[in-house]
């Protein structure tokens, strides 16, 4: 990546260092700064808008109780399309400012031969590898990514219309504008999930920021390392005899 | 839309129920026949369409042809095509087409549209648009095979040639029938008007050396209810782009009516699954955990 876009992230970060601040307490660690944050949300709130118009025009037989939260039928057709410029905008940012921990490793590679044990009976940690994201997340961003280059080029020809790009491609842009926001959706169900119910005090990090060390070598050894210089095993395993002391 | 009375409702865009009223009243197929051979580009419908349907003034284009516009507006819903033919032999023939809403017995539009009672089909073929229930996502102008729904971008809605439902309904004959000083232009129930197209068609071919003369009623869309006898049926394009063999996209044929549905309840499994996970597998926690409880 260029030194250009480098500096861009560079100096959007450090504005929004300087606006916003974390909670970090003794032992947390800080996992999103706030610029991270603020992208996270914006990108949520445009998918969100989108997502709850394009229902209206997907299915409006089941989903037209969505559109009167936009005015009615034809304006929300009318204004999903800014929506969508809106999360394209933010997330495009946010692919910039991911850009470096999203890289696919041979880690990764090894953790999807193993999603069925992750899924359905997950060890109680994670394997040493595991870094900032792990690959499953790297999966969604990338989802995300190509789902986001194929809503922009066919939401401009649905946006513009058949009297420029022709019946067909319009006919066959909105097949393919539908099945990206299918998978999205399906995404979003898992993504929303595990941030929440399924992996406890992850939701802190997108909110202020902080996440508990105990989080942090549990989830994400090796990222645990990289910020603290400790082996997360050890540190797991001096908690564990602590706990059980203190029990005595 | 016009008078619920007389015009039964046979198919409604997108509507999950039953067809209010469906099949209460016998109800003949109405044609409009449009004989291009006797047209002779007066536009004397051209301009009753606008008078009737009380439209405002559409900008006229100039392009050394005897053609209005390039194509119809959504103020425009009737409009002359014209074409300066040159046969193999250097002769030139002058084509003329009454271009308008074919009410295609299967409508591309009707298919294509996604919100519910914007397009309705009555049992008489008329294929009428409701402006009060359309979104304006102009999916119904990729839908149809003959360039017909135009959208009107202030009022975000799409309109387009009613075959007069109003007029109809009241038992009149469309204005631009009304209108037509040779005779061009016939209305009646769709067995008539194919009865007429044909023998005329036969006349042309046995007495006026119009090898090729024929009626154009497409199959592939189930036939229209506005049907052209033309100099020469092999070659429709000829006539300012009347598709030979207009189709639907798939599209909105078989991903619209079965994938849609299927697809989207589908990605709704996602919630379900991620439910199902937390009662089942359940969550994990951050290590280590106190010991579980034991049992006396």
């Amino acid at each position: 990546m260029g030194t250009a876009v480098d500096r861009f992230d560079d100096k959007a970060r450090g504005l929004f260092d300087r606006i916003g601040t974390n909670d970090v307490y003794q032992g947390e660690l800080l996992r999103h700064r706030p610029y991270t944050r603020f992208l996270h949300w914006m990108v949520a709130l445009f998918f969100f808008l989108a997502l709850f118009s394009g229902f209206g025009i997907y299915l409006p037989w089941l989903f037209r109780w969505f559109t009167p939260i936009f005015g009615g039928g034809a304006l929300a057709r009318s204004m999903h399309p800014w929506f969508g410029v809106g999360f394209c905008f933010f997330f495009g940012l946010q692919v910039l400012n991911w850009l470096e921990p999203m890289l696919w490793s041979k880690a990764d590679t090894e953790w999807i031969r193993g999603l069925k044990n992750h899924v359905l009976k997950p060890e109680k940690l994670e394997p040493t590898e595991t870094g900032f994201f792990n690959a499953g997340q790297k999966v969604q961003f990338w989802e995300i990514t190509i789902g986001s280059v194929v809503f922009l080029i066919t939401g401009i020809i649905l946006w513009i219309g058949a009297g420029t790009f022709g019946r067909i491609t319009v006919a066959v842009s909105y097949v393919l504008h539908d099945i990206s926001a299918l998978v999205m959706l399906l995404g979003i169900f898992i993504h929303m999930y595990l941030s929440t119910f399924g992996q406890p005090g992850t939701f802190h990090s997108m909110t202020r920021g902080s996440v508990a060390e105990s989080w942090a070598w549990t989830f994400h050894p090796s990222w645990y390392k990289q910020v603290t210089g400790r082996d997360p095993r050890q540190a797991h395993e001096e908690a564990r005899r602590q706990m059980e002391t203190g029990r005595r | 839309m016009s008078d619920r009375r007389t015009l039964q409702i046979k198919q409604i865009s997108a509507h999950p129920g039953p067809i209010p009223g469906e099949g209460v009243q016998r109800d003949l197929e109405v044609c409009k026949l449009v004989d291009t051979t006797t047209c002779i580009g007066c536009k004397a419908c051209e301009v009753a369409c606008v008078e009737w349907n009380d439209m405002p003034f559409t900008p006229t284009t100039f392009d050394n042809t005897y053609q209005t516009m390039p194509e119809t507006a959504w103020s425009f819903w009737n409009l002359i095509k014209f074409n300066e033919h040159q046969r193999e032999d250097g002769t030139i023939q002058w084509l003329m087409r009454k271009d308008q809403c074919m009410h295609c017995a299967d409508p591309g539009c009707l298919r294509a549209c996604p919100a519910d009672g914007a397009i309705v089909q009555y049992s008489n073929g008329i294929v009428d648009f409701n402006q009060e229930n359309c979104i304006g996502c102009e999916f119904c102008v990729s839908g149809c095979p003959f360039n017909i729904p135009k959208f009107n971008p202030t009022t975000k809605k799409v309109y387009k040639c009613t075959l007069c439902s109003d007029r109809v309904g009241q038992g009149l004959e469309p204005a631009c029938i009304k209108a037509c000083p040779t005779g061009c232009l016939k209305f009646g129930s769709k067995d008539d008007m194919k009865f007429i197209a044909e023998e005329r068609a036969q006349q042309l071919r046995e007495h006026f050396g119009y090898a090729n003369a024929g009626v154009y009623d497409p199959a592939s869309i189930g036939g229209t209810h506005v049907i052209y006898v033309l100099h020469d049926a092999t070659r429709p394009e000829l006539y300012g782009g009347l598709p030979k063999d207009p189709q639907i996209p798939w599209s909105y044929t078989v991903w619209k009516w079965l994938a849609k549905p299927v697809l989207g309840t589908l990605a709704l499994f996602g919630l379900l699954g991620v439910c199902l996970h937390y009662v089942t597998v359940g969550p994990r926690k951050s290590q280590p955990e106190p010991p579980p409880r034991k049992e006396r």
